[in-house]
């Protein structure tokens, strides 16, 4: 089973929201897309400064596999991308809801708590139903 | 649910990632097919190749079948247990299947064919058989694992009595030789020193488990096509098919056009071939991030316009830490190339594979 931590919020395209103040989000993939994609090898984060709009591709994960877009969760600013993916792609399978964090958004509409996502447990049967 | 080796249930318990191949449940990784990589060009490795089939053919005129029916020259195995790489060819050049032929008597020849085009493959050799009156028996009771890497003719011969140790261990590359209940190959996909064993099914999990408390590490189909794709060895379907002969397909090598006499099927189209000359296999190295997949579109240095060929298997090299590829070029004279990824042009380096043997990089990055 894949981890599905508490506190986070996700979408059905796997990626993960975590609230970090008013309006600042930080965005990852989930347990289960790290695992479903393999060993990562190339990672591609949003440059610093753009503007995202909900459910834009703005990342790619690549894995031996296949590649895979990230779509943006929230519409806002990028505040900060983890540079540290792009010689350590690995992080992302190791700790894809801490270390292999993709970027940070200061969004435009306010709280996280008012988009569509799903909560922890929403997430789960989710998966589960799309594993079924 | 797919077909299953007679090891499906021990990759489940050590906790195998389990996708379909060619109709198999087969293992993909064990939970990290880089490091599986790693352990087969450092150490040992093992794979599941049962779902390959294994063909027994007998009969007084065997040999001179399988001169008919194979690219290769079955003449060339003189001495019993040596094996020989070779592409079953339809009229028209196009490649059936490649596959090993071993050779275990004057009437009784091995060969080891892919999963994938097992049915058509017997469809096919058990149609030109009968008019030379061979029989071809499938070893559905065999099952067969590959063990790689630096220790693994070592760690093999371990799990063996000491009679038996020396026979496998004084193998050359190549050879295969009974042992026991086992049959040893110094054969491999990988670009590593190693044995392919063939063994009762039932026996299967208990060397599975003795060669992994040796320190063999178990490794899934991922990490088989890095290793095969860094040794620059073909995968049928992508790199080669029905719809591509082996001299554009980087198989010439195993065309034996001499004796100039020896009728085999193909012979005709593939000697037009050559006369006419045509589009040929090639390494690629990305220079670029990102990685090199198949059908990915060749483009000239230079140019955004000018197409020259395509990717037929492309990965991310573990060894290299750089995408790889084999491509299809029409002028394989460039040195540079562009492939479009994704809707953006990479400079490519063409080379000549293999990009990796015994542990090591031969092309410098």
């Amino acid at each position: 089973m894949s981890s599905i931590p508490a506190d986070l919020k996700y979408t059905k395209s796997h990626e993960w929201v975590r609230q970090v103040q008013n309006g600042a989000v930080e965005i990852g993939i989930t347990d289960h897309a790290q695992s479903a994609l393999g060993d990562l090898v190339f990672v591609e984060v949003p440059d610093v400064g753009r503007t995202l709009g909900i459910g834009e591709a703005c990342a790619v994960v690549e894995s031996v596999k296949a590649a895979s877009d990230v779509y943006s969760p929230l519409g806002g600013n990028v505040t900060a991308s983890n540079a540290a993916l792009a010689s350590q792609p690995e992080l992302l399978n190791q700790d894809p809801y801490g270390a292999g964090w993709l970027f940070r958004l200061q969004t435009s509409g306010g709280s996280a708590d008012a988009a569509p996502l799903m909560s922890a447990a929403a997430y789960a049967s989710f998966l589960a139903d799309e594993t079924k | 649910m797919g077909l299953k080796t007679p090891l499906y249930d021990v990759h489940v318990r050590q906790g195998a990632k389990i996708v379909d191949f060619g109709g198999w449940d087969m293992p993909l990784h064990y939970g990290s097919q880089i490091e599986e990589h790693h352990a087969v060009r450092r150490d040992a490795g093992m794979f599941d190749v049962s779902h390959m089939a294994v063909l027994d053919l007998k009969g007084g005129r065997v040999r001179e079948f399988l001169r008919f029916l194979l690219a290769n020259d079955v003449a060339r195995l003189k001495i019993f247990g040596k094996a020989l790489y070779s592409c079953m060819l339809l009229p028209n050049g196009g490649v059936i299947d490649d596959l090993i032929v071993y050779y275990l008597a004057d009437n009784w020849y091995r060969l080891v064919v892919n999963a994938g085009t097992r049915n058509k493959d017997l469809v096919w050799i058990r149609r030109h058989a009968a008019g030379h009156a061979v029989e071809v028996a499938e070893r559905q009771d065999l099952a067969m694992i590959a063990v790689q890497g630096p220790t693994a003719r070592q760690k093999t011969a371990s799990l063996l009595m000491p009679a038996q140790q020396t026979a496998v261990l004084e193998l050359k590359p190549f050879f295969g030789a009974a042992a026991g209940s086992w049959f040893a190959a110094r054969t491999g996909y990988t670009g590593e020193d190693g044995f392919e064993i063939m063994i009762p099914a039932e026996d299967a999990a208990d060397a599975w488990n003795g060669l992994r408390a040796q320190g063999v590490k178990p490794a899934g189909l991922g990490a088989r096509d890095t290793l095969r794709l860094e040794a620059g060895m073909n995968l049928y379907g992508n790199d080669m098919d029905e719809n591509h002969h082996p001299l554009e397909s980087g198989l010439g090598w195993t065309v034996a056009f001499e004796p100039a006499d020896r009728a085999f099927i193909g012979r005709e189209a593939l000697e037009n071939a050559r006369r006419a000359g045509g589009p040929e296999l090639v390494g690629l190295i990305l220079e670029d991030r990102g990685v090199l997949r198949s059908h990915q579109k060749v483009m000239r240095a230079g140019s955004s316009k000018a197409p020259a060929g395509e990717v037929t298997s492309g990965t991310f090299s573990p060894t290299m830490n750089r995408s790889i590829a084999l491509a299809r070029v029409p002028d394989p004279s460039q040195t540079a190339v562009q492939v479009e990824i994704r809707g953006k042009l990479h400079a490519a380096r063409v080379v000549k594979p293999p990009f990796v043997r015994h542990g090591k990089a031969l092309i410098e990055i």
